[in-house]
């Protein structure tokens, strides 16, 4: 049910392990340590400066599709919630809010990554980019063309979440085979059953990408 | 305004001719538009993150609503106590059953009429109060902290028991919702007149739709008028129930949804949750977004119920079918909502067979209620007669498609009137010849002659949905502008089947503009016109010729207009699209925007209804779809590594659009014939265990075949309507999990009678074979 990139946790180059995630979280499930520094990969256990409570805010910096974003986040909301709610970005979607679907996906240095696993206050200092950072101006993207042509979507919903996800792909591997495609859609869950054409469009993707 | 008007209109696209006033339109016969691959009208907004869905709006002052849900399957509410969350941070509203709002409030399930909050709970997931608070996070703590004694009461989770005399009651007038039966012929000289007769068990499991968008809404009060944006299939059945509910007239009730996320059936309605977030929104006097919870999705609004059904058929050597003995039972959940709801309808009417009986159950059980999904009934009778037809065929040493072929019915049996058309018969042949049915039969078997470990069958299954055909009411207004832009208006949701984009591309084949040009207002009650919800596999063949209708309406009054300008006939003028041109004096001609009423007036406004369908006949939708597929005998996994959609839909009105929609219906069947299962904990707590997409699995990219084809069975049907368009979503997913099923006879020589066929399960059935 989940592709690599959203697995692959353990993974010190591509993001925080979850071996970090749980040091950050170690203070106690109703609070959060503000090192400043957590996220940072390998970096070794340090007792938190300070301890806050679940409902305290915190002023945070959100790098997003290249403009910078000051907001006071409760350190439990999730970066999907400060997106879509916080900053009022709806491109990308809320499926459901414990990383099975992929709705949620945005790219954090990169990689794809599902933002309702990922709080606010950890994505800080990470460049973000959501659906909305994939428009050159008032025109499509690359992969979202190629989802347009080859008509990969029905009622449209997951497409953000999967056009991350192809996006966070071809970054990487520009030109994938279909199996690749494939492993790289699956954390992402289409109801409305489009694969077939969301394959294609990914395939279509690569190709307008190297033109 | 534009000097030259190329911009709306192109000139040179055929456009049809128009009939007189009160005449109906001629049928198609070539078209321009219509039937060829076009993107949607609006991907843009679908792939920009530009179209508000109702889960992302934002309003100003909008405040988060959250519910409070009864966490067992059977109890009583017997306190609430909200004096603590009242004092938590951000709370605006709390509504228990004892708020004066709610208190006199109803709720309905068909003709069963109870309390919106019923303290004798019935289900996992009933509402026992709601909150609305500044922020997502502290409604739910809010709602969390109410405190709630419940006392707990015996539960029955599993249908199969549920008219034992010791079963716990979920009504104190007992568990049996209702029995139907259905009878023509003589079932006992059927069998006698048999050479072969067959009795089998088949199940399948309950099926949860979750839609991508969790349901939800938005609810905003302006005075005593209320807005609700809903993720819905049809905004004018939320609109009359909500003002039936709240004691409102239909015009104080205005209800969008523009965009929604999925539904598959489940969105036909509003929930419970669609009333607390209008009672939130008046109390806290602000509007409120409630959009539930993945995991309150899986428990309160709507499933696929399972059926337990028994089969008996005879058939003769020859493949005639002399009888079919069909029962079902299945459970509506708390409340009567279809639990065998057109369980038995291919049983009826698919194919020829003079002696039918069936009889159905539907039972009560403590779990969340039925909503049709995706062709009511249908999945479940076609997984227990595409697998008998097969049995019956092996029986007899018969292929499968020949016993299919000689039982071809001519008439729909069920309603004992003709159909106006029937592509069964095609389906079955030109899909077996695309898909190389005797070829892949004879390889297979080839293969499974060796002695490897896997697999290999091929099956196949055909269908008819219900309806399909459409009806009235709908109508349509198409407005032509007078710089010749095009405004198209309709109530119709588009679920994401690509509703917008078939209309703009019939009102641009009958106005002659190109279908980017029409700008389409849609699925709002306060602006749009009446539809009927996008169900049923309805919505083509009714919004379609209802679009027709309108575009002509609008093109007769053009014609009018330019006749007075003109000094001819109307009659003597035809209308080319960029020009209305006199057919007996081409130099009389005057350009659609140069039309002096028209430029006076500003608009033209054509009206459409949907006429009447045929009478004493019916219109639905045919289908046969083929399947092949590997199975690891050692481990029970199944790669499915091809499929055929041969599906008689009648006239395609976008390829594209088709395409995808048989693909989707494919993949949604291998889910039911595969992967998914609703599982209660029916011998200790009754509860859910599976409500989320990690434990139940929905197929994902790895589970479908690449190699999926769609193969449209287009028959001419001008009495179905005047597009001759038939509806598709739903046949797409009838025969899908059958023919999965009878490739696994052919790959193992085990009948998997138990729907979904997990891992697990070939490998259980695979031993017990082995043993046997």
């Amino acid at each position: 049910m989940c592709s690599e990139h959203n697995c692959n946790n353990d993974d010190q180059q591509s993001g925080l392990s979850r071996r970090d995630f749980m040091k950050f979280m170690g203070v106690g499930a109703m609070g959060v340590s503000l090192t400043g520094t957590s996220m940072a990969s390998g970096s070794t256990p340090q007792p938190p400066e300070k301890i806050l409570d679940a409902t305290d805010s915190v002023k945070i910096k959100l790098h997003i599709n290249g403009r910078e974003h000051a907001v006071l986040v409760e350190p439990r909301w999730t970066l999907l919630y400060v997106i879509r709610e916080s900053l009022g970005m709806s491109g990308t979607k809320i499926g459901c809010g414990r990383g099975e679907c992929g709705a949620c996906t945005v790219l954090i240095d990169n990689q794809p990554r599902y933002a309702c696993m990922t709080l606010a206050v950890e994505a800080e200092g990470r460049h973000i980019t959501t659906l909305e950072g994939l428009m050159q101006g008032e025109s499509l993207g690359p992969v979202q063309t190629a989802f347009l042509e080859e008509d990969a979507f029905q009622c449209g919903y997951c497409s953000p979440g999967q056009i991350m996800a192809v996006e966070g792909l071809l970054r990487q591997k520009p030109d994938p085979t279909l199996d690749e495609i494939r492993i790289g859609v699956s954390g992402n869950l289409c109801r409305c059953g489009a694969y077939k054409h969301i394959f294609r469009a990914a395939q279509k993707a690569a190709q307008l990408k190297r033109s | 305004m534009a000097e030259e008007n190329s911009i709306y209109y192109t000139e040179g696209l055929p456009v049809p001719e128009t009939p007189e006033a009160g005449e109906s339109p001629a049928f198609w016969k070539d078209t321009d538009i219509v039937g060829k691959r076009k993107p949607r009208v609006d991907a843009y907004e679908r792939l920009s993150g530009t179209a508000v869905y109702p889960a992302d709006l934002k309003l100003p002052n909008m405040i988060y609503g959250a519910i409070r849900r009864c966490p067992y399957p059977h109890a009583r509410v017997t306190r609430v106590d909200t004096s603590k969350a009242r004092n938590m941070p951000g709370v605006h509203a709390i509504v228990t059953g004892d708020s004066p709002e709610a208190r006199d409030l109803k709720w309905s399930y068909q003709d069963y009429e109870g309390p919106l909050f019923d303290s004798h709970c019935r289900f996992e997931g009933e509402v026992v109060a709601a909150v609305a608070a500044a922020t997502k996070y502290q409604a739910h703590d809010a709602a969390q902290a109410i405190e709630i004694t419940y006392k707990e009461l015996p539960h029955l989770t599993d249908y199969q028991h549920a008219l034992e005399p010791d079963a716990p009651q979920v009504h104190d007038k007992g568990n049996l919702v209702g029995r139907d039966t259905y009878e023509r012929g003589d079932i006992s000289t059927g069998f006698s007149e048999a050479d072969v007769v067959l009795d089998q068990e088949y199940n399948t499991a309950c099926q949860i739709h979750t839609p991508l968008e969790p349901h939800g809404c938005v609810a905003n009060w302006d005075g005593d008028y209320l807005t609700v944006w809903e993720s819905s299939q049809g905004v004018y059945a939320v609109q009359s129930e909500l003002a039936e509910i709240l004691g409102l007239p239909l015009t104080k009730v205005r209800v969008i949804g523009h965009y929604m996320g999925g539904g598959f059936g489940s969105k036909l309605a509003p929930g419970k949750y669609t009333v607390l977030a209008t009672l939130l929104a008046k109390k806290a006097a602000r509007p409120v977004k409630m959009t539930l919870s993945r995991e309150e999705t899986y428990l309160c609004v709507g499933n696929r119920p399972a059926s337990s059904m028994q089969l008996k058929a005879g058939a003769k050597k020859d493949g005639t079918i002399t009888a079919l003995d069909f029962s079902c039972r299945g459970p509506s959940g708390a409340y009567p909502a279809g639990g065998t709801a057109l369980v038995d309808w291919l049983i009826r009417d698919l194919y020829t067979c003079g002696n039918v009986r069936c009889n159905s159950e539907d039972v009560y059980i403590n779990s969340g209620t039925v909503r049709p999904f995706r062709a009511p009934g249908h999945p479940q009778c076609s997984w227990a007669l595409e697998q008998m037809m097969d049995t019956l065929a092996d029986k007899i040493g018969m292929d499968p498609l020949e016993i299919r072929l000689k039982n071809i019915p001519t008439i729909s049996q069920g309603r004992g009137v003709p159909y106006t058309s029937t592509g069964l018969k095609r389906c079955i042949e030109e899909g077996a010849r695309q898909f190389g049915w005797h070829e892949a039969v004879k390889q297979a078997r080839e293969h499974n002659s060796s002695k490897s470990h896997i697999k290999r069958g091929v099956g196949m299954g055909s269908c008819v949905w219900y309806v399909g055909g459409g009806s009235p009411p709908a109508t349509v207004i198409i407005r032509v502008f007078r710089d010749g832009s095009v405004n198209l208006n309709m109530g119709a949701s588009d679920i994401g089947t690509g509703t917008k984009t078939v209309m703009a591309m019939v009102a641009a084949e009958e106005l002659g503009v190109k279908p980017e040009v029409i700008q389409i207002e849609h699925a709002d009650t306060a602006t749009t016109q009446y539809a009927t919800p996008s169900g049923g596999s309805k919505t083509v063949p009714t919004e379609s010729p209802t679009v027709r209708n309108a575009a002509i309406d609008a093109k007769q009054q053009l014609l009018e207009m330019a006749a007075s300008d003109l000094n001819v006939e109307a009659s003597d003028l035809v209308y080319k699209g960029t020009h209305i041109v006199s057919s007996k004096d081409p130099a009389k001609r005057l350009k659609v925007t140069e039309i002096s009423r028209l430029k006076k007036r500003g608009v033209v406004v054509g009206t459409g209804y949907r006429g009447p369908n045929p009478e004493n006949k019916t219109v639905n939708p045919f289908a046969a779809q083929f399947c092949e597929l590997e199975v690891n005998t050692q481990t029970g996994q199944i790669e499915i590594l091809r499929f055929l959609g041969a599906h008689d839909s009648g006239r395609v009105l976008n390829r594209l659009t088709y395409d995808n929609q048989v693909f989707g219906g494919i993949v949604m069947g291998i889910g039911f014939g595969t992967t998914e299962f609703r599982q209660l904990d029916s011998k200790q707590t009754g509860k859910l265990c599976n409500g989320n997409w990690h434990d139940y699995k929905v197929p994902t990219a790895l589970d479908i075949p690449v190699d999926m084809e769609s193969l449209p069975i287009e028959i001419n049907d001008p009495e179905a309507n005047n597009t001759g368009a038939k509806g598709l979503g739903e046949p797409v997913t009838i025969p899908t999990a059958a023919a999965i099923s009878n490739a696994l006879y052919m790959a193992t020589g085990v009948r998997f009678t138990q729907a979904p066929v997990t891992p697990m399960e070939v490998c259980r059935r695979l031993s017990a074979h082995k043993e046997a």
